[in-house]
């Protein structure tokens, strides 16, 4: 008999799960519960974080749970994505009267499911995790009910969501038919032979399910809809946490479970990165909402993180330039996104909220300092030195350079600099267009985020070795 | 001896006057705009007096990186490492001296928005520094592109009436050829393993990888320069900047490019430069005479002047692609003379533009007659631009001509067609606007310079005189480091044809 497996990789987890049963209770009994849940649920991600930090390696339940430098830095990057999502919409909801506590709690569901595609050591956790995580976004997706756009969203995103996990099950189960093993470790011995046209296949359905959570080109469809349709707290959520669990979960398999087979991989993440980049540069053009633009926008960005994937052609050196990019990338991107996010939440009139570009016609002249931060946030999303986008966007071109891709570093440049155009279209219009009329003044925690966030990437230039090292660690613990 | 970092002082003195002008109350009053404005002024003349401090502890006989400083920062890839030699030291100066001037001249231009006006242009100024300072590729690279964002909304936010147009090419054309850099910086990190410049240019780059590595930094500089036929931006971005953005422009930004070719690709990539040298020198004969000949048709005096740049930085190309002594010394005595000459050019449209609000030709004439000062000086960097001996125009190109005709006398005489031509529009632009009768109505009162704008001209004046006729201080800075260029140069040229024919 196989002894009790030891709890303790999964204490975080652990910790979300039994959190969350215990705020659904304290929601549905006490009235007005609300504003209560959601501290809760906030402070109970921030212990999450401490403990995962603090967590030693070790893999448990067999191997399909594991905790590395890897899991512990995607981790937090998830935890601090899903809090800082909590944490902007206490206002959306007081001032749109959506007092549905379910809110923060799906959230710290959804959170969970991240924490275990991120620890996921086979194929089973990794759907497990996944659907989690999805079932919890598919009903905040839809959670403004009375509004047909989220409902479409909610749908919409579910119905798509159920194709992509049956294509990554289907593809799952060829790869266990191919092996004979769920564990990646167990795939990876078996691919190293070659492997075969089946696990090939089965690799190709398995990316497919990805690709579709990180919503990259072509099952990206998806994206511009919900995010344009679901409430805006929850686009900034959609857009950052998930992003980085999905990233997370892609470079474990693809490095964990067919380092064997890496040309054939390889050549499936080309083509998505570049399809991504120019998808995301060129559809966003002609966008007239900054919500449904972000989406094309964050399209665009896993193109970019995806390069940094595409470039890890063997192990060694070249594997941890190349996740190292992923992680900087992914990191830099959540914090450009949750910045963002918070412009964008800010963006209220009397009458509510406003979503068009328009909308922040002059923006620099009624608020000056959110035109600031925007201005440095889009110019950061665009790669302009000296802000942290560069520096995201450095390291990914590094790798794939290093790696010989030259064709898709050419290409990655240039999609960059056609989506800089569309950054530029926004600072234009907040620095040189007459104003509009200005905003209600920003609650205090949009602030707050939007500080950090700006300031991060301000500043990252001047400091940057934590961040670099940290993730170089977590990028040797993988190979 | 104190190791007192008088580089990294000078290039982020300016950070002190941006966090001033952001601490000052906010607010559209006189107070707020005239605090901002000084705070600025004494901030860029502090900076100008730093600078000056290098100068003066600057060893001209030693080709090395002077006050160098290095500090650990983006890991292994990339390092905080800065120093300057003959050839960056004049540019690093010229950018210092000229930004008090800019400040000046927009004291009255500017009356909207004045703190992020001159927050922009403080900002502008740490980058221009920066850029010629940094040793390290990606600390270079970070300078290059960041001063993007500055001039972007200077254009942008304070141009004429064509601005988000200007703004957008000229952000968008540069950025353009930047990011081909950046991957060849990429590959050139791969190759030696390191993006220390000091390093680099020890480094002999592979044959087959040097073309491609040339061609991508010349796809940046190119359109930093700019040459033909990716020149467009400039016009327009000229047109619609304001005079102080103008002047920033031609004075420093196109020096860019020169410095970028004299720093990276002819002592790193040798081969390449020696055998893609008649490409270039080609562009530039097509610039220096087809942007010459279109400056006579322009109606608008910044583009006339816009153009008229092109056509000088034709003569920078040449000069350093020649890849003589001449050549080279030509070439930078012939930016620090444009510097001087066109940033004097702008800042006299500037001068009548501030009045009238039109830069249209035909909307001035027989100014002399109100305005004999204005015309005077007008004159001399009319005079200085064509080249007209006993001025710095005439230094500049008479080297870079001399040093190309030793390679190629037949580039040479078509580019000396270029010396006509310019003095063409020159004297042109000069009788439509100044001579003549004083006919139209609006310009029956208007004023001459005051005592703000002679304070700016003066410096401008002297040195465009001391350099025509006493060019030493600057072809004596840079020689130690031009000498040094070439020895690497044909060293290297050597090295390739010696292999060539072992082969």
């Amino acid at each position: 008999m196989t002894p009790f497996p030891s709890l303790v990789p999964a204490l975080p987890e652990i910790l979300l799960a039994l959190g969350a049963m215990t705020l659904l209770m304290i929601g549905a009994y006490r009235e007005d519960s609300t504003k209560l849940v959601n501290i809760c649920a906030i402070l109970l991600l921030i212990v999450a974080m401490l403990i995962v930090a603090r967590l030693p390696d070790a893999t448990t339940f067999g191997g399909s749970f594991v905790i590395d430098s890897f899991a512990r830095f995607m981790k937090i990057l998830a935890y601090v994505g899903s809090a800082s999502a909590i944490l902007m919409s206490l206002h959306y909801q007081a001032r749109e009267g959506q007092r549905a506590f379910e809110f923060a709690i799906l959230i710290v569901l959804s959170a969970i499911g991240m924490g275990m595609m991120i620890s996921a050591g086979d194929l089973i956790a990794l759907y497990l995790g996944l659907e989690l995580m999805s079932l919890a976004l598919y009903v905040v997706a839809a959670s403004n009910r009375d509004s047909t756009r989220s409902t479409e969203a909610g749908l919409k995103y579910f119905v798509l969501g159920a194709l992509s996990s049956g294509m990554l099950l289907y593809g799952c189960s060829l790869i266990y038919g191919f092996t004979g093993t769920v564990s990646f470790a167990g795939i990876a011995k078996a691919s190293a032979q070659g492997g075969g046209i089946g696990l090939v296949f089965g690799l190709v359905f398995l990316f497919a399910g990805l690709c579709f959570k990180v919503s990259a080109v072509p099952f990206h469809m998806w994206t511009p809809d919900v995010y344009e349709g679901a409430p805006t707290p929850i686009t900034a959520f959609f857009a950052a946490a998930p992003k980085v669990a999905a990233i997370a979960l892609f470079v474990r398999v693809a490095v964990g479970a067919f380092p064997g087979i890496v040309p054939q991989w390889q050549q499936i993440l080309v083509f998505v990165a570049i399809a991504s980049m120019a998808l995301g540069a060129f559809s966003a053009i002609g966008q007239r909402n900054i919500k449904r633009l972000m989406a094309y926008s964050s399209i665009g960005h896993m193109g970019f993180a995806l390069i940094g994937l595409a470039s890890v052609s063997s192990g060694g050196a070249q594997g941890v330039l190349g996740v190292q990019g992923v992680l900087i990338y992914i990191a830099i991107y959540l914090a450009m996104t949750l910045g963002t996010f918070a412009v964008i939440l800010s963006m209220r009139r009397a009458d509510g909220m406003v979503e068009q570009i328009s909308d922040l016609s002059g923006l620099a002249r009624t608020n000056p300092a959110l035109a600031f931060f925007l201005a440095l946030l889009l110019f950061s999303l665009a790669g302009i030195p000296p802000l942290a986008g560069f520096f995201a966007k450095y390291y990914v071109f590094l790798a794939a350079i290093k790696a010989g891709l030259y064709t898709l570093a050419v290409l990655g440049v240039l999609a960059s600099v056609v989506g800089a155009y569309y950054y530029l279209l926004i600072v234009k219009i907040m620095y040189f267009d007459e104003p509009a009329k200005g905003f209600e003044p920003m609650p205090g925690e949009l602030k707050a985020v939007l500080g950090v966030a700006g300031l991060f990437n301000l500043l990252f230039f001047v400091y940057p070795a934590p961040l670099l090292n940290a993730a170089t660690t977590a990028a040797k613990s993988l190979f | 001896m104190v190791s007192w970092p008088v580089l990294s002082l000078t290039t982020f003195l300016p950070l002190v006057g941006v966090l001033f002008i952001m601490a000052l109350r906010s607010g559209d009053d006189e107070a707020s705009k005239r605090n901002a404005r000084w705070v600025a002024l004494w901030t860029t003349l502090v900076t100008f007096a730093v600078s000056l401090v290098m100068v003066w502890r600057f060893d001209p006989g030693s080709p090395e990186f002077q006050f160098v400083e290095k500090v650990a920062w983006l890991g292994g890839y990339g390092t905080y490492h800065m120093g300057v030699d003959g050839i960056s030291l004049p540019f690093v100066i010229l950018t210092t001296a000229l930004m008090p001037l800019c400040i000046l001249a927009s004291w009255r231009a500017i009356q909207t928005r004045v703190k992020e006006y001159m927050i922009a242009f403080l900002a502008l100024e740490i980058l221009m520094v920066g850029t010629f300072s940094a040793l390290d590729l990606v600390l270079f690279y970070l300078f290059f592109e960041g001063g993007l964002i500055p001039m972007f909304l200077i254009i942008g936010v304070w141009g004429g009436p064509r601005r988000v147009y200007a703004s957008f090419k000229f952000f968008l054309y540069t950025l353009l050829g930047s990011v081909l850099m950046l991957l060849a910086i990429m590959a050139m990190f791969g190759q030696a393993g390191t993006t220390d410049i000091t390093v680099l240019l020890r480094h002999s780059f592979p044959r087959d990888m040097q073309p491609w590595l040339w061609i991508a930094f010349f796809a940046s500089f190119a359109v930093k320069m700019p040459m033909w036929p990716v020149h467009t931006w400039l016009p327009d971005a000229h047109v619609e900047a304001p005079t102080a953005g103008s002047v920033i422009l031609a004075a420093i930004l196109l020096k860019m490019g020169g410095y970028g070719f004299l720093r990276f690709s002819l002592p790193m990539f040798p081969i390449a430069s020696h055998d893609f040298a008649p490409f270039v020198f080609t562009l530039s004969v097509i610039a220096i005479i087809y942007t010459s000949l279109v400056a006579l048709v322009q109606e608008d005096m910044k583009k006339l002047i816009a153009y008229s740049s092109v056509a000088h930085m034709g003569f920078v190309t040449m000069g350093i692609f020649a890849a003589t002594t001449q050549g080279i010394a030509g070439g930078i005595f012939q930016m620090i003379s444009h510097g001087i000459v066109s940033a004097a050019l702008f800042l006299c449209v500037g001068v009548v533009y501030d009045r009238m609000h039109s830069r249209e030709i035909a909307a001035y004439g027989g100014l002399v007659n109100r305005m004999p000062v204005y015309a005077a000086v007008f004159l001399l960097f009319t005079l200085a631009n064509v080249g007209l001996p006993g001025t710095s125009g005439f230094v500049g190109e008479f080297l870079a001509l001399l040093g190309t005709f030793k390679i190629n006398a037949v580039v040479a005489t078509f580019a000396t067609f270029g010396v006509i031509l310019s003095a063409c529009y020159a004297l042109w632009l000069y009788r439509k606007v100044i001579f003549g009768k004083l006919e139209k109505p609006v310009l029956a009162h208007i004023t001459d310079m005051g005592w703000r704008e002679s304070v700016v001209f003066a410096p401008l004046v002297v040195l465009t005189i001391l350099f025509g006729v006493y060019p030493k201080p600057v072809l004596d800075m840079s020689a130690a480091s031009v000498t040094a260029l070439l020895d690497n140069y044909q060293r290297a040229l050597g090295a390739a044809k010696s292999a060539a024919l072992v082969k």
